[in-house]
């Protein structure tokens, strides 16, 4: 509808920088970051859901914000720092989020729980911040009280079909305390 | 996805020239709806100029106790700026009410705005759909509407706008400033937006080229306050059914002044002047509110299986604004 559209695929060369290391990538400009991820540096944590930014299972953080990597084109992220679940661990010690998991039993077949491991970690951050969200009640309370209601709201972005939450939530109140 | 250049803008005369120069060219912000449509083949620019990194981040405290939001600023640092929280709750209690945690992350104020439809039938190139295409015919007249409008439709188009920032926006009399080839103004947010008529393609007033900077948004009165609601299928993570965006003000058991802006309803935010009407000097009770929400919904034009909605726009009307006069007492 808009443009005529060209019909010559685009590319560009682009550093991106992922879990700390810079990468130097001619890709196409349609290429999501979650592809960029996934096909050209094979990390293969971050999945494709739905590829429209609904499940939530590609979310990593960018510059500490938790993102859908589907809807990220790869070539607007030069300059900012992005950290998959793959970065999450400190060599063989894992991240608090990913150990709680474990603890909780939080997954089942797994798919979804990389996305919901990144984007806990990324809700937590935005607690510590005082971020209020839809169910909070005193919009100008400057710190936020975490229980189950906050967190299903907050983690609302993630889904499960094999229906963990009853786990997922329990081990992010316990990694928040 | 049809191939595209990309090239992240500098300054706005920059970005604007090169959006105005190439008749295939969009802004991208945060790409949370233009990637998803491009994905769809419903959006394919030839060209992205990214407008994200613009020095337009900010929400700044004026002078005379309003806010200019910047229209690269997230949504969601819009929702946990203090200020906005604790002098427009509906504006952030509208945007908390949107989308899911990282969505707000990547959303912008400016992409908010200008959001699309979520019409299934608009978003699926495979079908017919005036919006996308004068002529093709609108399928959801017939088909499935049951979130279509009921309000400011017409015969060519029942789509609506989905975005809840917006509705809230609305309430608050807010205005957008624009930046474009012909220089920069200013949109009351009220005059933004076009109702489809003959030409539901044509969705606001931007001419190509224009691009949004910032949205301004004036003080409430002393006294008056805000709040929004919303009502969707799901607790979470879903677009309005309907919703109510909501400044009022009252002295001693008389409404002084009432704003109100209906979502989910309209292809635009509709500002309820109807009720707002009928609520100047009324005394604050549950018969005046349903009154005004009558003077109001009795303009709707319900489909087949949209009917729901206005019953259900009555009863939030009503509720807000009973929820609102207590909060004051």
């Amino acid at each position: 509808m808009r443009g005529d559209g060209g019909h010559v695929p685009v590319h560009a060369d682009v550093a991106l920088s992922i879990n700390g290391e810079t990468h130097r990538l001619s890709l196409d400009t349609r290429m999501t970051l979650l592809d960029a991820l996934r096909e050209r540096l094979g990390l293969v944590g971050s999945k494709k859901g739905c590829d429209h930014g609904q499940c939530g299972s590609c979310t990593v953080l960018v510059d500490g914000r938790r993102t859908k990597s589907c809807l990220a084109l790869a070539v607007a992220q030069v300059g900012r720092e992005i950290v998959t679940i793959e970065g999450l661990a400190e060599g063989d010690v894992l991240h608090p989020m990913q150990q709680a998991f474990i603890d909780h039993d939080a997954y089942q077949c797994g798919y979804c729980t990389p996305g919901q491991i990144c984007s806990a970690v990324g809700m937590l951050d935005e607690v510590r911040a005082g971020w209020p969200s839809a169910v909070t009640e005193d919009l100008d309370a400057e710190a936020v009280v975490l229980g189950a209601a906050e967190v299903r709201e907050r983690m609302s972005g993630n889904l499960c079909r094999c229906g963990t939450y009853v786990n997922i939530v329990p081990a992010i109140l316990d990694v928040a305390e | 996805m049809r191939p595209f250049r990309y090239e992240l803008a500098g300054d706005d005369e920059g970005a604007i020239a090169a959006v105005a120069a190439a008749p295939g060219a969009a802004f991208i912000g945060g790409g949370t709806n233009l990637v998803d449509l491009m994905k769809l083949d419903v959006e394919q620019p030839s060209l992205l100029v990214d407008v994200s990194r613009l020095a337009h981040d900010r929400v700044e405290l004026l002078g005379d106790g309003g806010v200019r939001i910047g229209a690269a600023v997230r949504n969601s640092d819009v929702a946990a700026d203090l200020t906005v929280r604790s002098r427009f709750p509906v504006l952030a209690q509208a945007v908390l009410a949107g989308a899911s945690g990282q969505l707000r992350n990547a959303a912008t104020t400016g992409g908010n705005l200008l959001q699309r439809t979520r019409c299934p039938y608009f978003r699926d190139a495979s079908k017919p759909c005036n919006k996308r295409g004068a002529g093709q015919g609108c399928p959801a007249r017939e088909g499935d509407h049951r979130n279509h409008a009921i309000l400011g439709a017409s015969a060519s188009c029942i789509a609506t706008h989905p975005s809840d920032m917006a509705v809230a926006l609305a309430a608050l009399d807010a205005s957008v400033d624009v930046a474009g080839p012909a220089g920069r103004r200013t949109i009351p947010l009220t005059e933004l937006y076009r109702l489809p008529g003959e030409e539901p393609w044509v969705e606001n007033v931007l001419e190509r080229g224009d691009l949004v900077t910032a949205v301004e948004v004036p003080p409430l009165p002393d006294g008056a306050r805000s709040s929004y609601r919303k009502v969707r299928d799901r607790a979470s993570f879903a677009f309005a059914l309907v919703s109510v965006a909501a400044v009022l003000e009252v002295r001693d058991g008389v409404v002084r002044s009432a704003r109100i802006a209906l979502g989910g309803v309209a292809p635009a935010p509709w500002r309820a002047r109807a009720v707002e009407r009928a609520l100047m000097g009324a005394p604050v009770a549950e018969e005046s509110f349903a009154r005004a929400a009558v003077a109001e919904l009795a303009h709707a034009q319900p489909l087949r299986d949209n009917a729901f909605k206005v019953p259900l726009a009555h009863h939030l009307i009503v509720q807000t604004l009973l929820d609102l006069s207590a909060a004051g007492a």
